[in-house]
């Protein structure tokens, strides 16, 4: 029978004496469970953010880019091309069974004008579908109608930068503002929503009927010239199945033999934001791996001390053999002490990880997030440490002949 | 049936190719309730006759049977086990956990036979009290005199009613006035509680207080004087 309660007295006492050495050998336990559990923030963090911009583009997102033109021989960059139209959209919504929505984009900088005020910002000339496909909402007024833009009113959409930059506190729904010297009514507020992957102000925008960029603010090669195309896959899994569709659908529209390249392209942006968000995660685990060395070597410190501990309590082991301790009464004497020295270790060490995330927060601005997942790893972790690292000293101490332990000096 | 029975019994130490022998042949018995000192020159093999008879080191061959069981054969555990129900320890040097009150001293061999912690403290309390030690139980070994720990130390021997008291020159760190203090206490234990004690002692006036005298020389038994007889 091995009485639990009294060898965990017996433990605690063995610290409390020699209080420096226990604090100094939690430290390495404390550094160690403090940095996984630091890493682990910032790597989550880092994985949060992407997976935030990434809903925040909108999800199942596929855009088509106009080819490149070839001058001369020389290509040039995929978009100088303009072959995409109205048509192109509206056939891609109808023929592929995969797609949810589409939205046409024509788009380009001008300059914005309300009373004093001006602002330069990107026009974007589509559909009432783009909000669907972007996963945008309003916070205030209405959204434009398929109505609109068949009679290509003057009605904008106005995303938060620009508010704040052109009406400041004032309300700006039913409003008219200058685009080109083209008056427009504000009929709606877009929703704020951040940064983009690539760090780019998403609510630098101004949404416009599709029609009416093209007749009143860009103009048109040809009529019905669209630049992109949004599209919204119906999930994740059709994503690659709409890619195809929209491949095959295109070549056909636009009358591109089998030997000819196309003059557009399919851009997957949810599998590139995902990958983005996947080598994140390889970082966070990378991290993690690294701080854990550290939490090894605090477990090595354990056993040091307590090969120290051993040597210089060979008396009491054998006073304590003497007297009837049987092997497991002195080996878990000694597993006891070297897992307190590691969980109350681990204990300074969630509090050193938390402290240690805000500062990072705080002075290198990344956004950090403790999930309770990564606590409890670093945690049990460090008491399998103490285990581990605590079992071989305390089978050592187990082993010792009770006669030559007594006659120690 | 005698407490204790030895037959033949024998200790080789190997040491490189030399065979060491410290006990040759021991055959001897102690009855219960007998007051025994053992005497005899350094490297007599008294100290490994003790160590033996106390469970803390097994024969190389030959039998000893404690109490009717043989305990030869037995493993570490199982050693543990007998020392702590059967026999109690008394060191020259006292051999007190430092830093630790007597009371929790006293406690120590409870701990390994799964008492309550309040039937643990009532018993070494009560030992405490038996050694003439009340209310100096919260002290530590270094706030006790040499007799005041040696008494500290043969209350442990006593808590767990263990029926044989083993004591290794338990006067050899003490003044002549505390050691008959000590002696008396033993010859107390013996002769109110019926414990067996055996005892190691080079001063022939220690012995004096024993009963019986065995004396060694080169690992044998070279005289017993005063043998109880069954």
């Amino acid at each position: 029978m091995i009485n639990l309660p009294s060898t965990f007295r017996i433990s605690v006492r063995a610290l409390r004496v020699n209080k420096m050495r226990s604090a100094l050998t939690m430290l390495g336990i404390i550094i160690g469970v403090g940095a996984v559990i630091t890493m682990l923030a910032v790597g989550t963090g880092a994985s949060m953010r992407i997976a935030q911009q990434i809903s925040s583009i909108g999800s199942n997102l596929l855009i088509v880019l106009p080819g490149a033109t070839t001058a001369g021989g020389v290509r040039m960059g995929a978009g100088t091309q303009s072959t995409l139209s109205m048509g192109d959209a509206q056939a891609i919504l109808r023929e592929s069974s995969t797609v949810e929505a589409a939205a046409p984009v024509l788009n380009g900088v001008a300059q914005v004008v309300f009373r004093q005020m001006n602002w330069s910002t990107g026009i974007t000339g589509t559909t009432p579908a783009m909000l669907d496909v972007r996963d945008w909402s309003l916070s205030a007024g209405r959204p434009f109608t398929q109505q609109d833009v068949k009679s290509a009113t003057k009605v904008c959409l106005l995303g938060q930068t620009v508010v704040d930059n052109l009406f400041g506190d004032l309300d700006p729904i039913g409003q008219i503002i200058r685009i080109k010297k083209v008056p427009f009514t504000v009929i709606g507020v877009l929703s704020a929503k951040g940064q983009s992957p690539n760090g780019q102000d998403q609510d630098d925008v101004i949404y416009v009927p599709v029609t009416t960029a093209q007749k009143k603010l860009f103009g048109t090669t040809f009529p019905g010239m669209v630049r992109t195309i949004m599209v919204k896959a119906r999930n994740t899994d059709d994503l690659a199945i709409a890619e195809k569709q929209i491949n095959a659908l295109l070549r056909q529209r636009h009358r591109i033999g089998p030997r000819q390249e196309n003059d557009f392209t399919v851009r997957n942006l949810t599998q590139i934001m995902q990958t983005a968000e996947q080598s994140s995660r390889v970082m966070t685990i990378l991290l993690g791996a690294i701080a854990s060395v550290s939490l090894v070597v605090g477990g090595i410190g354990i056993m040091n001390i307590m090969l120290v501990s051993v040597t210089e309590r060979t008396r009491e082991i054998g006073i304590r053999m003497a007297v009837g301790a049987k092997t497991w009464d002195i080996r878990l004497q000694f597993i006891i002490e070297a897992l307190m020295l590691s969980l109350i270790g681990g204990l300074a060490g969630i509090a050193a990880g938390i402290s240690g995330s805000e500062l990072v927060s705080a002075f290198a601005g990344w956004p950090t997030i403790i999930t309770p997942l990564s606590v409890f790893l670093a945690f049990g972790f460090s008491g399998l440490i103490g285990i581990f690292f605590g079992f071989y000293p305390a089978y050592k101490a187990s082993l010792l002949n009770p006669i030559e332990a007594l006659r120690y000096e | 049936m005698p407490l204790i029975e030895v037959q033949d019994l024998t200790k080789v130490y190997r040491l490189g190719e030399i065979d060491l022998k410290a006990l040759c042949s021991l055959t001897t018995t102690i009855e219960n309730g007998e007051f025994i000192s053992i005497m005899g020159p350094s490297g007599s093999g008294k100290s490994t006759f003790m160590n033996i008879l106390g469970c803390l080191d097994t024969p190389t061959g030959g039998r000893y049977l404690l109490d009717g069981t043989d305990v030869s054969g037995l493993s570490r555990d199982e050693l543990a086990e007998i020392r702590n129900r059967k026999i109690g320890f008394v060191f020259q040097g006292f051999n007190l956990l430092p830093r630790t009150s007597a009371l929790e001293n006293v406690e120590l061999p409870l701990l390994y036979n799964g008492l309550s912690s309040k039937e643990r403290r009532d018993r070494a309390m009560s030992a405490l009290q038996t050694v003439g030690l009340e209310g100096r139980e919260h002290h530590h070994p270094n706030q006790l005199s040499g007799g005041q720990q040696q008494r500290v130390a043969i209350a442990r021997a006593l808590v767990n009613n263990a029926p044989i008291i083993l004591a290794d020159e338990p006067t050899g760190n003490l003044d002549s006035k505390t050691s008959a203090e000590i002696m008396g206490l033993f010859v107390r234990l013996n002769t109110e509680s019926n414990i067996t004690v055996i005892l190691i002692t080079h001063e022939n006036d220690i012995a004096s207080y024993s009963r019986r005298i065995i004396r060694f020389l080169d690992g044998c038994i070279t005289s017993d004087e005063g043998m109880k007889t069954a």
